[in-house]
């Protein structure tokens, strides 16, 4: 599992921009009063409710909230999965109308194709967007030492735990260059030390890579521990309610968990998670829906 | 599941220097439980090779002891005369010419329904226009026995092969559809959208996620049409033809000459099973993915 952290020093250069390592330019994003309605037995349901979200290059913000707030449909909406019925929402300045290699997107489990060996799954990206087979595969391995799994590379993806599963979407997502990280609960699935040393090595990664990531979760500990900013969402109609700064010092580590300061804004983000929660169910209840 | 369990079991954990009890009730346990392992699927062999035995030795009883009592046995050979008579035939010419025409019947026919039938099964499974315009086709044709369509077969076909293969296409066809349209409709939305992000086209997403992970249900329903598309030549060749195993034993039965009725019958069971089993054998190295996941 650490071995991810050693290697993650040699990181790949991007092929076309001649080993620039850093994304800071790209990955701008633009959510401006974005809506999101399912229709369900006749009926139109928001999932998301006029939400305004400006994310900064290379920004790491984590979406928190509320089991079936539409923190996933405002991530899919984002990826291009799912399409806005209101509202507008931009990429680098580009309107996102389909899903996009600029994009990477990790799902929170099964999402590896199975028939593929883990090397494949990884090379799939560069291979779509029309790279050689032999570059591609190259690109997989240097993208698998990065998250510690080489020695795994031929193996298919059932054979792997459920950490490494993550380590290769991650990598996968990654091998596509992508100006935006996209996570909906990678880890999860997983056991809290798997998932302790997964948020250790994804925050190494994208410190080498320096693209924006937009990161789901429902765990306060996780959000604090990985984000320069949390937005929270609250229950449905899924709405932004707060927009927290997160200035904890990077490298952040596992001693971090147990430091004052991070108590600290633990104990804000509940408590604002609390006032705004209460503030959000009056505002409902007074008729205000 | 159960291999490591066993490897990490007992050998470990029971100490040489245990009490006598002990030993003599849990130490031989686990030398046991290792040493079945292997003969354990040879063992499944043997169970069902005297199975196979048991049921020709009854036949032999039954046959030969002039067994009527609701179901008739007097009149059926049994099998040491099948046995005299199959040692005939096999050294005549006749009986292996018998067997190629059934053979290239099936081959050809079969060539045509997995072409046809995995075609029509991906565009019903990933388009809904073409799976409203040609579902009521396929359920209302799949329910007709190969033997009614004989006569339509003989009025459409220009020839009389062209009609026994036409039989045996339809037979092998209609499973071979619809387990690839149930595979396909299984995509994993998950898969697709990872796919998608990562910028695969329509067609890239076809031949890297669609068709794979439809392939375990496809493979179950080609060896399922190998079976009908047998089931069927018989039909075609009862009929017409002049060659053919299915010929051999309806001529036998007009003939009334029981014993190659029965050669005939034992043939085509002979046959569609190993036919059935080469197709799975052949695919089985395009699902090795899966047979790993298995012992995970
Ligand atoms: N395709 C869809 N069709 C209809 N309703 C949907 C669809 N997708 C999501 N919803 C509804 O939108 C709401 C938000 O769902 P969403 O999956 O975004 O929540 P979430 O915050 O990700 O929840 P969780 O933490 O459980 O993953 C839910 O009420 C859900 O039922
Ligand atoms: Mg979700």
């Amino acid at each position: 599992m650490t071995s991810a952290l050693d290697i993650s020093r040699t990181s790949p250069a991007h092929p076309q921009r001649g080993g620039t390592r850093k994304a800071r330019d790209r990955g701008h994003i633009q959510i401006r009063d974005v809506s999101v309605e399912f229709e369900r037995n006749g009926d139109w349901m928001a999932a998301v409710k006029r939400a305004n979200l400006e994310i900064k290059p290379g920004e790491f913000v984590c979406l928190l909230g509320p089991s079936g707030c539409g923190k996933s449909t405002l991530l899919n909406t984002v990826a291009g999965f799912v399409n806005a019925t209101r509202g507008e929402l931009l990429v680098d300045g580009q309107p996102v109308t389909a899903p996009g290699p600029d994009r990477g997107m990790v799902f929170q489990q099964h999402s590896l194709f199975p028939w593929k060996t883990v090397r494949d799954n990884v090379a799939f990206g560069p291979l779509m967007a029309g790279m050689g087979r032999t570059e591609a595969l190259s690109l997989a391995r240097t993208f698998l030492s990065l998250v510690g799994l080489s020695a795994h590379a031929s193996a298919y993806p059932a054979t792997l735990s459920g950490g490494m599963q993550q380590r290769v979407g991650i990598a996968r997502a990654l091998a596509n260059y992508p100006s935006v990280l996209l996570m909906d609960e990678p880890f999860g699935a997983l056991d809290a030390q798997t998932r302790i040393m997964m948020q250790e090595s994804l925050l190494e990664i994208w410190s080498e890579f320096g693209n924006t990531v937009l990161f789901v979760t429902h765990d306060i500990d996780e959000a604090v521990f990985l984000s320069d900013r949390i937005v929270i969402m609250s229950a449905s109609p899924g709405r932004i309610i707060a927009d927290i700064q997160v200035s904890l010092p990077r490298p952040r580590t596992q001693d971090l968990l147990t430091s004052p300061d991070f108590i600290e804004l633990k104990r804000e983000c509940l408590d604002l998670i609390r006032r705004e929660t209460l503030r959000a169910f009056e505002q409902q209840n007074s008729g205000g829906r | 599941m159960s291999l490591e369990k066993s490897e990490i079991g007992s050998p470990v954990i029971d100490p040489v220097d245990t009490p006598a009890t002990d030993t003599a009730v849990a130490g031989p346990a686990p030398v046991k439980r290792r040493a079945r392992r292997l003969p354990e699927a040879v063992n499944r062999y043997l169970v069902r090779a005297t199975a196979l035995i048991v049921a020709i030795l009854i036949w032999h009883w039954a046959s030969t002891s002039g067994f009527n009592l609701f179901i008739n046995f007097e009149n059926v050979p049994g099998p040491l005369v099948v046995w005299n008579a199959l040692m005939q035939e096999i050294v005549s010419k006749t009986f292996y010419v018998h067997i190629l025409y059934s053979l290239q019947r099936i081959g050809i026919a079969y060539l045509i329904a997995v072409v046809l039938g995995v075609a029509l099964g991906v565009l019903m499974g990933r388009w809904r226009l073409a799976e409203d315009i040609i579902a009521p086709y396929i359920e209302l044709l799949r329910p007709i026995p190969a033997v009614a369509w004989i006569p339509l077969a003989i009025l459409m076909m220009p020839s009389e092969e062209s009609s026994i293969i036409f039989i045996t296409f339809l037979g092998a066809l209609f499973p071979i559809v619809i387990n690839t349209v149930h595979g396909v409709e299984q995509t994993p939305k998950v898969l697709v959208r990872a796919a998608r992000s990562l910028g695969a086209s329509n067609a890239a997403i076809l031949r890297h996620v669609v068709l794979p992970g439809a392939l375990p249900s496809i493979v179950a329903g080609l060896a399922i049409g190998m079976g009908v598309a047998w089931f069927s030549l018989l039909a075609g060749e009862i009929i017409s033809g002049q060659y053919g195993i299915g010929y051999f034993t309806w001529s036998a039965y007009t003939l009334i000459e029981y014993p190659k009725i029965i050669i005939g019958m034992l043939m085509i069971g002979g046959l569609g099973t190993l036919c059935t089993l080469m197709i799975k054998m052949a695919c089985r190295p395009l699902l090795r993915w899966q047979a790993q996941g298995k012992n995970a």
